[in-house]
């Protein structure tokens, strides 16, 4: 028994699993206390107010929600485009998306105003709202790629894994859209209302989920001793400069086109110039650490024998922080903003009218959105030890297929 | 054998009259108090008949007057203060033009859309439009996730951050729940203007005309017909229940 939990170990080593298992299970038990807590004190514990009503605990579920439907980009590309070298990473890539999705929804839920009442959102559906779609995007996922993973990982099921893979590969782009739409469909804010975010959601939801998925795949080969092969680490690499290029150029045309409409010159003259901690975490934290600096790395010519820590473990999780910071733009920079209520007005009231509303989270938002990415971890912890999600890569195809692909 | 059927028959009366007795007590003061709790029968309902709405007369609002603001905390049992995380369901709000200097000072609350945002997000339908045009926020099954309150043109919600203490039996409220104006539907409701509205008129500035704005014959309606009025944020098509005149 002992040894078929350590299937994917050359050795078992039960001592380090145990000690990552600790690490987030501490995490999501800070996560638990902060939900507990927030559930019998309320939300005024929190940084979050009539203003930002939106916080911390939200800038991360989205971010894991959004990578989730990226991490499935490997599988996809390897049964919907049959690339093989990604074909023999879709276990890990859709184990992946699940554990991301709980994770991100995890925190959305705990964040509710009542959690309680979660039946009420499974059970009563709007169908006008892109909010309830979504809902039934999430649960979808959970059972597509689910059936996905079954059909990769069953010997007897192999055939029906190119038609799964397509349907998890339409629906995940469903999701993304979706999930951008729950900020593009805002009528009212300068900084949301824009059929640009959906697509921009889904471009950036492919560079932060293979981000992610670099990472965790760099830490397996690492905790197991085992090289990753140097053409894969150079197709991913490019793969992952790409979504990152185009996220970049989402991101400009984004705000040139705002910067063409003269009612939203304000907003982007408060997130590009002037918005503080806001405009500091756009240049620095979305553009720079984000988009910029992993481009360099990426690209950066290197001699043969150079160690990958810059190409598949550094880069990607700058483009990981960078989406922290981005989601952090979008959702609290975009409430921060002051809502334009009289347009050609200089506005004040006792309910913080035309003012730039400020925000500092708790430590239970902290705690909460943590949590989130506890859960991930632990859910591939014991998902990686428990199933055989290393990649199974047939070195001697890949040295033939490297000339022809 | 007469006697004991007289007898009989006398059991039977007095049963009778027992029993007429019991149950006259038992659902009298029922009846008595569902036709004192309500002046109009519930399987009613709210009617698309009608559409209440406002007509706010921002040049006799008072310039530091929160006599309305005031009248709306005490009647829906709101706490007065005014944190960032406090609910604040009408405020006054005081508007300088940029470009020649012009300052007003006007109600902003709930305004009660035809086709209301913050109905349209809301994933559980807790966010509605009654039949006679008020919006709401259904108790029960909102889940507090605040979509609506990002959706709000007008910044009309409020979240409740922490638990309530006395609130008004009419006016229930909750903690992780949103709320807003409710137009103070228990009173439109027996036939009574909102408490703004008659706050407004008890200070003699009569900024606030409420009515239905499907009668022609009613005032708010009249008023409207009379008067150049605007909506807040026309360009985002909402046909709102209040109008403003005077911005």
């Amino acid at each position: 028994m002992a040894q078929q939990l350590c299937i994917n170990q050359g050795e078992c080593r039960t001592g380090q699993f145990i000690s990552l298992l600790a690490l987030g299970g501490l995490v999501i038990l800070g996560a638990l206390y902060a939900f507990f807590t927030l559930e019998h004190h309320g939300h005024i514990l929190t940084g979050m107010t009539n203003q930002i009503v939106w916080g911390l605990p939200h800038v991360f579920a989205v971010f894991l929600i959004v990578a989730a439907s990226g991490a499935l980009n490997v599988a996809s590309i390897g049964s919907v485009f049959g690339k093989q070298v990604y074909k023999s990473r879709a276990p890990l890539s859709g184990m992946l998306a699940l554990a991301l999705l709980a994770g991100g929804l995890a925190v959305l839920v705990l964040d509710l105003g009542r959690p309680d009442r979660l039946i009420v959102a499974m059970t009563h559906y709007n169908f006008k709202s892109i909010f309830a779609w979504n809902m039934i995007f999430y649960n979808g996922f959970f059972a597509i790629v689910g059936l996905y993973l079954i059909t990769l990982m069953d010997r007897r099921l192999k055939m029906w894994s190119k038609p799964v893979g397509y349907m998890a590969f339409f629906w995940r782009l469903s999701l993304t859209t979706a999930t951008g739409s729950i900020f593009g469909f805002l009528v009212a804010r300068a900084g949301y209302n824009s059929a640009l975010i959906a697509p921009m959601f889904v471009i950036m939801s492919f560079a932060y989920g293979l981000a992610v998925f670099m990472v965790v795949q760099s830490s397996m080969y690492r905790w197991n001793g085992i090289k990753l092969d140097e053409g894969v680490r150079r197709r991913m690499k490019n793969l992952l400069a790409v979504f990152v290029g185009a996220s970049l150029y989402f991101t400009v045309v984004f705000h040139l086109t705002n910067l063409y409409f003269a009612k939203q010159w304000e907003f982007e003259r408060f997130i590009l110039l002037d918005g503080g901690i806001y405009t500091t975490v756009f240049w620095v934290g979305q553009v720079i650490i984000g988009g910029i600096v992993p481009l360099i790395l990426l690209f950066m010519p290197r001699s043969k024998d150079a160690q990958s820590m810059c190409f598949c473990f550094l880069a990607p999780l700058l483009v990981i922080l960078g989406g922290i910071a981005q989601m952090y733009v979008t959702i609290v920079g975009g409430q921060a903003f002051p809502l334009v209520i009289f347009p050609g007005h200089e506005v004040q009231s006792s309910f913080y009218d035309g003012i730039v509303n400020a925000y500092s989270p708790s430590v239970y938002e902290w705690l909460l959105g943590m949590g989130g990415v506890g859960i991930t971890f632990v859910l591939t912890v014991v998902a990686v030890r428990v199933f055989k999600f290393m990649p199974q890569d047939d070195f001697q195809t890949l040295q033939s297929r490297r000339s022809t692909d | 054998m007469s006697d004991s059927m007289n007898t009989k028959q006398e059991d039977r009366r007095e049963f009778l009259k027992a029993g007429a007795l019991v149950a006259g007590v038992t659902l009298g003061p029922g009846v008595l108090f569902y036709g004192v709790a309500h002046s109009r029968a519930p399987e009613e309902g709210a009617s698309s008949n009608q559409r209440w709405g406002m007509l706010i007369d921002t040049t006799k609002c008072g310039d530091g007057c929160n006599d309305c603001v005031t009248a709306c905390n005490t009647e829906n049992g709101l706490s007065g203060h005014t944190g960032p995380q406090d609910s604040q369901w009408i405020r006054k709000v005081d508007i300088k033009d940029l470009r020649t200097g012009y300052v007003q000072s006007l109600p902003m609350m709930c305004q009660h859309c035809e086709n209301p945002p913050c109905v349209d997000v809301c994933p559980t339908g807790a966010s509605m439009k009654r039949a006679d045009g008020i919006v709401l926020v259904d108790r029960h099954s909102c889940i507090g996730c605040r979509y609506c309150m990002m959706a709000c043109p007008y910044k009309a919600r409020s979240f409740v951050h922490e638990p309530l203490t006395d609130q008004n039996p009419e006016v229930p409220r909750g903690k992780g729940c949103v709320e807003s104006c409710t137009f103070c539907v228990q009173r439109v409701d027996r036939g009574e203007q909102p408490a703004c509205v008659e706050a407004c008129d008890a200070k003699g500035h009569k900024a606030m005309i409420f009515g239905d704005l499907k009668d022609p014959e009613s005032e708010v309606s009249k008023a409207l017909k009379s008067t150049d009025s605007v909506e807040v944020r026309a360009d985002l098509a909402l046909n709102t229940g209040v109008r403003y005149q005077g911005i």
